[in-house]
């Protein structure tokens, strides 16, 4: 796999609004962003109207169009930070960049702006290399390489598929460690984007990340909604369930992901201590998921995404429907947003 | 780019030497060890055990102040008679007899290149007291943390962490890096001759289980206890068709007992600065099999799975042979000597070793 060349025009930056003023970061991104064409979803929960600064180029959507979509009973699977799957799913570009609203652009440790964006592109433009750790990490980076004793063979890697960026101040730790530690803020900035090794899980934050839409667009679906889930990280567990959906897909077929820069700065918002009073269900059942992942395998008949995720769906309603209702159906919701994902592809949804 | 000056690493406050005792020190070398007075502050509280190879008759010179013991080619030969057939000559792999000799719970290795480093704020780095930071700290090797070392201060696990896995299990291995020249192969040399490694990143990560890696020998340190008998460096140098492979050969095999095992691999942090550039041609001529070689031996590693009744470093080690003879010696016969030297290796080891606490049975972590 040789370079790619993204250009701008096969970028869609989608940003879920749970927040009704998004006039402070969408300023903030400008510079950024503004030569990008941008989708804004709303959260359908969202009672106020957004308000959206002049001169960007964009389609929002809000709770009418998810109903015209999957009907007002489906907008569920599209409420709270589940919002901009819709917009990954209206999408007809190749990539797709997706931030918080609550993450703004930063500086890196020589006080440089950090074009988060333009990373996340790089990271997709170029192979990643999953079958072998490298340990002077991207090696297609300025100023670095392969180091002695990586195969040559593996040396032209692997599509990238996804691209996982990192938070300053405000990490993405989960209720009960950001409670017991609230002073905890993240100052340390690596610089470095690594391939994650194939067939290494990991908890893929929905927070700053970049997809290949083409790809494995399909696999990044609002599914496991907790009973609980709120309207802040701390109170979600959709994003880590379907990332590691898309960490064994991309592992299946081969693609790669990857994970480091760029970093946001994730400004406070929340309570920890409120979220962990409110919601321990995420974190119990994490227990579950990871044994579960760890021992799927696809069959060599999945070559698709879609496939991949029709099968992941069965074997999740098999072997952890019986543990929890919560998991038969988001294998229900799996297979529902296939589905939705096929019906918007062939061109049913005339006018989107 | 530059390394500490000796004056810079003297400024720095004095610590307490962690793990004094219980820490070797193991450098092999041909010419002299200069480098160590810029490694003073923190390397003179520990012993050193200095692997002189090449030729026996010259007298190396070590430093003032530093507590030492030195072994020649004569000395390995007199202590391990006809198995001393397994440690390589005119080849810095010899100093995987230091590893053997020890009576210390944990090894540091470094080359006699290798210098102070300094960090972005330009202060230099103890990177011995990164490493041994390393090695007391769990590795977290079953599920990756996107912020890296969840240990390391200022850090913790993302959100997305199983709880059951964040006890992380022990770390055998601690691999650092090298800014400067980069441990890159000959054929990069030749093509990228000025390219010096300039990015310092902050972060020290447990490679997932699994997953392969190419250890360095620059700038290492594990766990004796738990992993010794893996780091056996090989048939490397005089007589033999290959050259720097030898700290790869230990990585692979160390990885796959250490995965079997339960046991973690560390890589990143600390690093030190690596100051002489090797001949390329030189290079290319000791590499040139295994850059093929390499091509069927990374499969083999990925694809191997050692019996669950091998549950020491010992056992798994022998079976390994038994593989690499099996497997390997169709490549060419050099793998039917290695997996000899490679049993010699583990006789010579025990013999040495014998009281069974480096035969320790490493239980499975929890976490698995």
């Amino acid at each position: 796999m040789s370079q790619e060349n993204i250009k701008d025009s096969e970028v869609d930056i989608v940003i879920g609004a749970l927040q009704s003023d998004l006039s402070s970061f969408l300023n903030e991104w400008r510079p950024i962003i503004s030569r990008f064409h941008l989708i804004i979803v709303q959260d359908p929960d969202l009672k106020e109207e957004l308000n959206i600064p002049e001169g960007f180029d964009l389609n929002v959507y809000t709770k009418s169009d998810i109903d015209q979509i999957v009907g007002s009973s489906g907008s569920t699977f599209f409420s709270g930070y589940s919002c901009r799957y819709f917009g990954y799913l209206l999408s007809r570009k190749k990539y797709i960049i997706s931030i918080d609203d609550d993450c703004f652009p930063t500086k890196d440790s020589m006080g440089n702006l950090i074009d988060a964006v333009a990373q996340h592109i790089t990271n997709l433009s170029t192979p990643a290399t999953p079958f072998f750790f490298n340990t002077l990490y991207d090696p297609y980076c300025e100023g670095a390489d392969f180091v002695r004793g990586y195969p040559f063979s593996l040396r032209s890697g692997v599509t990238s598929a996804m691209s996982c960026g990192l938070w300053l101040n405000l990490a993405d730790y989960d209720a009960p460690t950001q409670a017991l530690k609230s002073q905890l803020r993240n100052s340390r900035y690596v610089d470095a984007v690594m391939t994650v090794p194939a067939r290494a899980l990991m908890p893929v934050s929905g927070i700053n990340i970049a997809f290949n839409r083409e790809a494995v667009g399909p696999t990044l679906f609002p599914a496991l909604k907790l009973a609980g889930e709120g309207k802040l990280r701390w109170e979600t567990m959709e994003d880590i369930w379907s990332g590691m959906c898309a960490k064994v897909v991309c592992d299946h077929l081969g693609l790669g992901v990857k994970s480091g820069l760029p970093y946001v700065w994730r400004k406070e918002r929340g309570s920890a201590v409120d979220s962990l009073r409110k919601e321990w269900e995420g974190v119990k059942l994490m227990e579950e998921v990871v044994p579960f992942f760890q021992s799927v395998r696809l069959p060599q008949t999945a070559t698709t995404a879609e496939d991949c995720v029709v099968e992941i769906a069965k074997t999740v309603k098999e072997q952890l429907g019986r543990v929890d209702p919560v998991f038969a159906r988001a294998a229900e919701a799996m297979v529902e947003w296939v589905k939705l994902w096929k019906k918007v592809e062939s061109g049913s949804f005339p006018g989107i | 780019m530059e390394s500490a000056t000796a004056a810079e690493t003297a400024a720095m406050p004095r610590g307490v030497p962690l793990l004094k005792d219980e820490l070797d020190i193991v450098i092999p070398t041909i010419r002299n060890l200069d480098f160590l007075e810029m490694w003073r502050p923190f390397l003179q509280p520990y012993h050193l055990i200095i692997v002189q190879d090449g030729d026996p008759s010259k007298i190396i010179k070590v430093p003032e102040g530093f507590d030492y013991e030195l072994y020649n080619r004569n000395d390995i030969n007199r202590i391990l008679g006809p198995k001393a057939s397994c440690i390589s000559f005119k080849d810095s792999a010899c100093r995987c007899f230091g590893y053997m000799v020890s009576k210390k719970k944990y090894i540091f290795t470094i080359d006699d290149d290798c210098f102070v480093a300094k960090d972005p704020s330009g202060k230099p780095i103890n990177a011995l007291e990164q490493h041994i930071k390393n090695l007391l700290c769990p590795s977290t090797p079953f599920f990756f943390n996107t912020l890296y070392d969840p240990f390391a201060d200022g850090a913790d696990f993302v959100r997305g962490y199983p709880f059951s896995l964040r006890e992380g299990v022990p770390t055998a291995v601690s691999h650092g890096l090298w800014l400067n020249i980069p441990d890159y192969d000959a054929p990069t040399q030749l093509v990228k001759p000025l390219e010096r490694n300039t990015r310092f990143v902050d972060a020290v990560l447990t490679i997932p289980k699994g997953t392969l890696f190419p250890m360095c020998g620059m700038n290492l340190a594990f766990d004796r206890d738990l992993i010794g008998p893996a780091m056996y460096f090989g048939l490397m140098g005089d007589g033999q068709p290959i050259g720097r492979y030898d700290d790869m050969w230990a990585g692979w095999c160390t990885k796959v007992i250490c995965d079997h095992l339960g046991l973690g691999v560390k890589t990143g942090l600390p690093y030190i600065f690596h100051s002489k550039a090797s001949n390329p041609f030189v290079n290319l001529r000791k590499e040139y099999k295994g850059i093929f070689w390499q091509e069927e031996i990374i499969p083999f590693f990925q694809s191997i799975s050692l019996p669950k009744d091998c549950t020491s470093v010992q056992k798994c080690y022998v079976e390994l042979s038994k593989q690499v003879k099996e497997k390997l010696s169709k490549v060419d016969p050099y793998f039917d000597k290695l997996a000899d030297a490679m049993v010699t290796w583990i006789d010579a080891w025990d013999e040495l070793n014998p009281t069974g606490a480096s035969a320790a049975k490493v239980a499975n972590g929890k976490a698995k």
